[in-house]
């Protein structure tokens, strides 16, 4: 179970009326390295890693879709005020049309969120190296974003979310190494 | 953060024919968790509110980013 706090983990300001951002900002939202496969990838495989590693998988899970909530809120306010003008013009006339205002699970093309953007191997070093590249490939599509929002406050969000990944891909490495050492025990996972 | 720690360079092929001006230089990201395995107890700390904005607790792991820095 969650214990729900109604604040966002970091402030999410927005100081340009850029519906175009909040385009490429889905990628992170509904992308395959985005926050929900993030999120759902780690909360499915928690169950069956070693024991020692499951608090790492489930945290990191339940802090992923506290991101999710902060681009929510990023697209949110960079869209709903929005006239369906605005959004024809910022390339959002194909999600306006399938979705109105409401936000949605897809990347910047509009290609809606799938589950074979992640995957459950049942081998915890395959998983955790799944999990490590995902965390990389999100740093860098913050990266990316950073470079294409020319937004201060949104990408003062970004850079806070970019580091955080960092701190992510550590610790699955380090998940890594505390599995590396029950080589000695005679243990089969 | 020494930033210029946490990226590696490299000297792409220019042709004579390419039809853009060239970039002679392109930088990339080294992100610090990848020269660790495991992080060592005690290091260095930000202040909590430092922290909070920045995204980690330790110096260490704080490589940065912004498009002045142009890395693209």
């Amino acid at each position: 179970m969650w214990v729900y706090e109604k604040k966002l983990l970091y402030p999410v300001e927005v100081g340009t009326c850029n519906p175009t951002l909040a385009k490429y900002l889905m990628e992170q939202y509904g992308g395959a390295d985005g926050e929900l496969a993030a999120a759902l990838r780690y909360m499915n495989q928690r169950y069956t890693v070693p024991s020692k590693v499951i608090g790492v998988l489930n945290d990191i899970a339940t802090e992923e879709f506290s991101h999710l909530e902060m681009l929510a809120t990023m697209i949110y306010k960079l869209t709903k005020d929005a006239t369906p003008e605005q959004l024809v013009e910022a390339g959002l006339g194909a999600h306006f049309v399938n979705h109105g205002h409401d936000l949605f699970y897809e990347n910047a093309n509009g290609v809606p969120f799938t589950a074979t953007y992640i995957q459950a191997k049942g081998d915890p070093i395959a998983d955790l190296y799944e999990d490590i590249a995902a965390e990389e490939k999100a740093r860098a599509t913050y990266q990316w974003l950073i470079d294409v929002s020319d937004d201060p406050l949104i990408n003062d969000s970004l850079r806070f979310l970019r580091e955080r990944e960092n701190i992510h891909s550590l610790r699955f490495r380090e998940s890594v190494e505390l599995l590396k050492d029950e080589r000695d025990r005679k243990k089969i996972f | 953060m020494d930033r210029p720690l946490y990226r590696g360079s490299y000297k792409p092929y220019v042709s004579p024919l390419d039809p853009c001006p060239p970039i002679r230089v392109k930088t990339f990201v080294l992100p610090p968790q990848i020269f660790t395995n495991f992080q060592q107890p005690g290091l260095p700390q930000y202040s909590p509110e430092e922290a909070l904005r920045r995204g980690t607790l330790w110096p260490l792991f704080d490589d940065g980013f912004s498009r002045e820095e142009g890395i693209s």
